[in-house]
């Protein structure tokens, strides 16, 4: 293991320009044992495998940096052959070091199927957490089902019962069988993420969805795979018809407030005449949630899974989840720069 | 005593070696929707190794006391792969006195802290009763314990109470945040202060302004100092940072890298401040250091062995937990006091914001010291007034800019958390963009 990462850290330093660089690799192997008085016992055993590669370049002063996050449920290929893309973040580094900001302001925004996988938690995934609302009364109404969030392409899931990746799962924290919750199916709420304590609270049914990051720590509601389905547009088309825009890809960070969501991307080309045009600094992109997705007005077909991230929630973190999308658009997100 | 079993243990195969031993005791208090949701005592020790084995570090931890022999033996697995090493432990027994201990935070009770936070949150919601709060009260033990294979030897115990209040109001769409704190090696039982801020917050908020962009001067108070600046100037006066030559501070101790007004100071030996401590995570005596001292870059921070590898010594700033290996931290940091009044700062301003806390701020290019954040709760400013709540705006500057562009810094410097005490910054030109 230390030898392919030593391998990455002499290619990011082939690159001219590039003063230092960062590699975090970590693996683990984790058994759960659950019980409970009602008679249920599980077992279940999960291997983690994260890695994260950052190239810093600088000059007069001035730093940038570039980086990647990968991750997977025990598959160790994801890996071994990165040369090709540690000196690509080495080279971005630099570029980087020569690239302008962004105009701050409102911006039809592309986000690739990393980003918009990150988008999706932070923006409406924590907003599906049962309890952020069940307890109060203006919350539910506002997440009462059935109501209307976005256009009919738009279908939401989350779910540990989707195999082979970092959120998956048999059973959750409290015995929960795993499932595949349908949150948004054409623009509707019709889901939403439950412990026991929740869905009792609601009158729901649970959703397998309690998570402890440790058995320190009590299971609280938490996503597992989230994901935006794919639709019937092309990435080449959303980039087509969009005169003045920007592309945004590779996560770097996301937050949220519930009503308000951000998320920054370690990369961003401007969008001019249907084309992607000159490279930027990274971009934060915010915006209001119930707003944003009534915004988001495409959605290729070519799904894609960030498995590389951490969720941070009631400091339990990094919990493994993973979070997924096609490439997909959103008119007039507010974009910062200078 | 385990200390001195797992370091026998490790001498018998290494030619050096450090024991660090933590067992801790907390017991939070948690209220959800206004009433007490859950109580919990959490209770965890371990122990951490570090070896120098044929020149090159191996480090192991565990919270299994009962096998030391397997935590030694992963600790010299790791060795041949782990860093050179240039550090040399500490031997000295010789600390300056810093008081965290205050054994009325373990005789205080249960149902006192329950009583505490209940009345916080009945008081709050007298005049609010639209506000739904949650609240924590906490109060934790931890002893710390270092042995090295120097005759190295330092042992304290630190007490932490905690109170924090949030409160949300959802209307319509629309969703507020407010909340404050304290945090203090002493029990915390007077809440007036929090209660205050967190009024104020609610009715400065009461309102939504029109958006406004543009450059514009923004007061940053304490919260929004801390959200936006210590992330950044942590990143570039971490001597690790330095030497791989990633801060942008390289090669600037010395010079004016502020207003010469501004200086910041890391103190670990402030009394009853929870961040504070007589020796750092390496058993290293703590110190007063200045980072920035009237504008000046003063200090990187170091542990020991990213000082070996300077050619300097540890500032005492060896920060760890548990499962992780000592790397540079601050302890303790305080911004010096200026001499405007923050009404006066507001008076000042024609048309602009201030900035009280922020969303997604350390998301952006840290150590070029760049912030880009959506302002979660800030107000505006216009002709000197503040004239409602900004929603649907972010912030975008660079740290260094601000420090160099300050109109005032506020006369009146308040602790956040356990470990910062910051005045008000008021600088001009800093750039906002709001949605139309």
């Amino acid at each position: 293991k230390k030898r392919i990462l030593d391998e990455y850290v002499a290619t990011m330093l082939t690159v001219p320009g590039v003063q230092t660089c960062t590699i975090g690799y970590g693996d683990s192997r984790r058994k759960t044992v659950f019980a409970s008085s009602e008679g249920a016992y599980t077992e279940q055993e999960q291997v983690h495998v994260i890695l994260r590669l950052a190239a810093m370049a600088r000059q007069d002063g001035e730093v940038q940096q570039a980086g990647v996050s990968l991750g997977s449920s025990g598959d160790f290929s994801i890996v071994t052959s990165l040369h090709s893309q540690a000196r690509e973040m080495g080279q971005r580094a630099v570029d980087l070091l020569r690239a302008p900001k962004v105009k701050g302001g409102e911006y039809t925004v592309v986000l690739d199927p990393i980003l918009a996988g990150v988008f999706i938690h932070e923006a409406f995934g924590h907003l599906s957490e049962a309890d952020f609302v069940y307890e109060n009364d203006h919350l539910r109404d506002l997440m009462r089902m059935g109501r209307h969030f976005g256009g009919r392409h738009l279908n939401v899931v989350d779910g540990a019962a989707i195999p082979g990746l970092r959120g998956s799962y048999k059973y959750d924290d409290e015995g929960t069988p795993a499932t595949r919750t349908y949150l948004i199916r054409e623009g509707e709420l019709v889901g939403r993420l439950h412990s026991r304590e929740t869905a009792a609270k609601m009158g729901e049914s649970p959703t397998g969805n309690a998570r402890a990051i440790g058995h320190t720590f009590p299971p609280i509601v938490r996503m597992t795979n989230t994901i935006i389905e794919p639709g019937n547009a092309t990435f080449e088309g959303l980039i087509g018809d969009t005169k003045e825009g920007v592309y945004a890809r590779n996560w770097y960070g996301g937050m949220t407030s519930m009503e308000m969501f951000t998320f920054s991307a370690g990369e961003a080309f401007m969008i001019r005449n249907g084309k992607i045009a000159e490279l930027l600094r990274p971009v934060m992109l915010t915006g209001n949630l119930f707003t944003t997705l009534e915004n988001l007005d495409g959605i290729a077909g070519d799904l894609d899974m960030n498995q590389g991230g951490g969720c941070g929630k009631g400091g339990q973190s990094p919990l493994p989840v993973s979070n997924g999308s096609p490439h997909i658009r959103i008119q007039r997100c507010l974009v910062g720069g200078t | 005593m385990i200390s001195h079993e797992v370091l026998e243990r490790a001498l018998n195969l290494a030619q050096d070696a450090e024991v660090f031993h933590v067992a801790s005791r907390e017991t939070p208090a948690v209220f959800e929707a206004n009433r007490l949701k859950l109580m919990e005592t959490r209770e965890t020790a371990g122990v951490a190794l570090r070896i120098i084995k044929d020149g090159r570090i191996g480090f192991a931890s565990t919270t299994n006391l009962e096998d030391l022999g397997k935590l030694v033996d992963a600790a010299a697995e790791v060795a041949p792969f782990g860093a050179e090493a240039r550090l040399e432990f500490p031997s000295g027994r010789r600390y300056p006195p810093v008081d965290v201990y205050d054994p009325e935070v373990e005789r205080f009770s249960m149902a006192e802290m329950v009583h505490l936070g209940q009345s916080l949150i009945e008081a709050l919601r007298a005049h609010h009763t639209d506000v739904q709060c949650d609240a924590h009260v906490s109060k934790g033990v931890s002893t710390i314990t270092l042995l090295n294979s120097r005759g190295g030897s330092v042992s304290y115990t630190r007490s932490v109470f905690g109170v924090h209040l949030e409160g949300t109001l959802v209307r319509g769409t629309d969703m507020l945040f407010v909340g404050d704190g304290q945090s203090s090696c002493h029990p915390v039982t007077d809440t007036a202060l929090i209660l205050e801020s967190v009024e104020q917050q609610l009715d400065l908020a009461r309102t939504v302004a029109p958006p406004i962009s543009g450059s514009l001067p923004v007061i940053f108070t304490p919260h929004g100092v801390a959200g936006v600046l210590i992330g950044p100037l942590l990143a570039a006066f971490n001597g690790r940072t330095v030497l791989q030559g990633a801060s942008p501070l390289v090669g600037r101790l010395g010079q004016r890298i502020a207003d010469q007004r501004f200086s910041l100071w890391d103190d670990p030996t402030i009394p009853y401040v929870p961040g504070s401590g007589m020796a750092d995570d390496e058993g290293v005596p703590t110190r007063r250091k200045a980072l920035i001292d009237h504008g000046v870059a003063a200090t990187f921070l170091y542990d020991l062995q990213t000082a070996a590898q300077a050619g300097t010594v540890s500032t005492g700033n060896a920060s760890r937990s548990l499962a992780s290996t000592p790397s540079p931290g601050a302890s303790v940091l305080v911004i010096d006091e200026g001499d405007v009044s923050y009404e006066d700062m507001v008076k000042d301003v024609k048309e602009g914001i201030i900035v009280e806390r922020l969303l997604g701020a350390g998301q952006g290019n840290v150590l070029a010291g760049d912030f880009n954040a959506n302002v979660l709760l800030g107000y505006r400013v216009s002709d000197g007034k503040i004239a409602g709540r900004v929603k649907d705006t972010m912030v975008s500057g660079n740290v260094y800019e601000v420090l160099n562009n300050l109109v005032a810094i506020g006369n009146k410097a308040r602790w956040l958390g356990g470990g910062f005490r910051t005045p008000a910054l008021y600088s001009a030109g800093v750039s906002v963009s709001a949605k139309k």
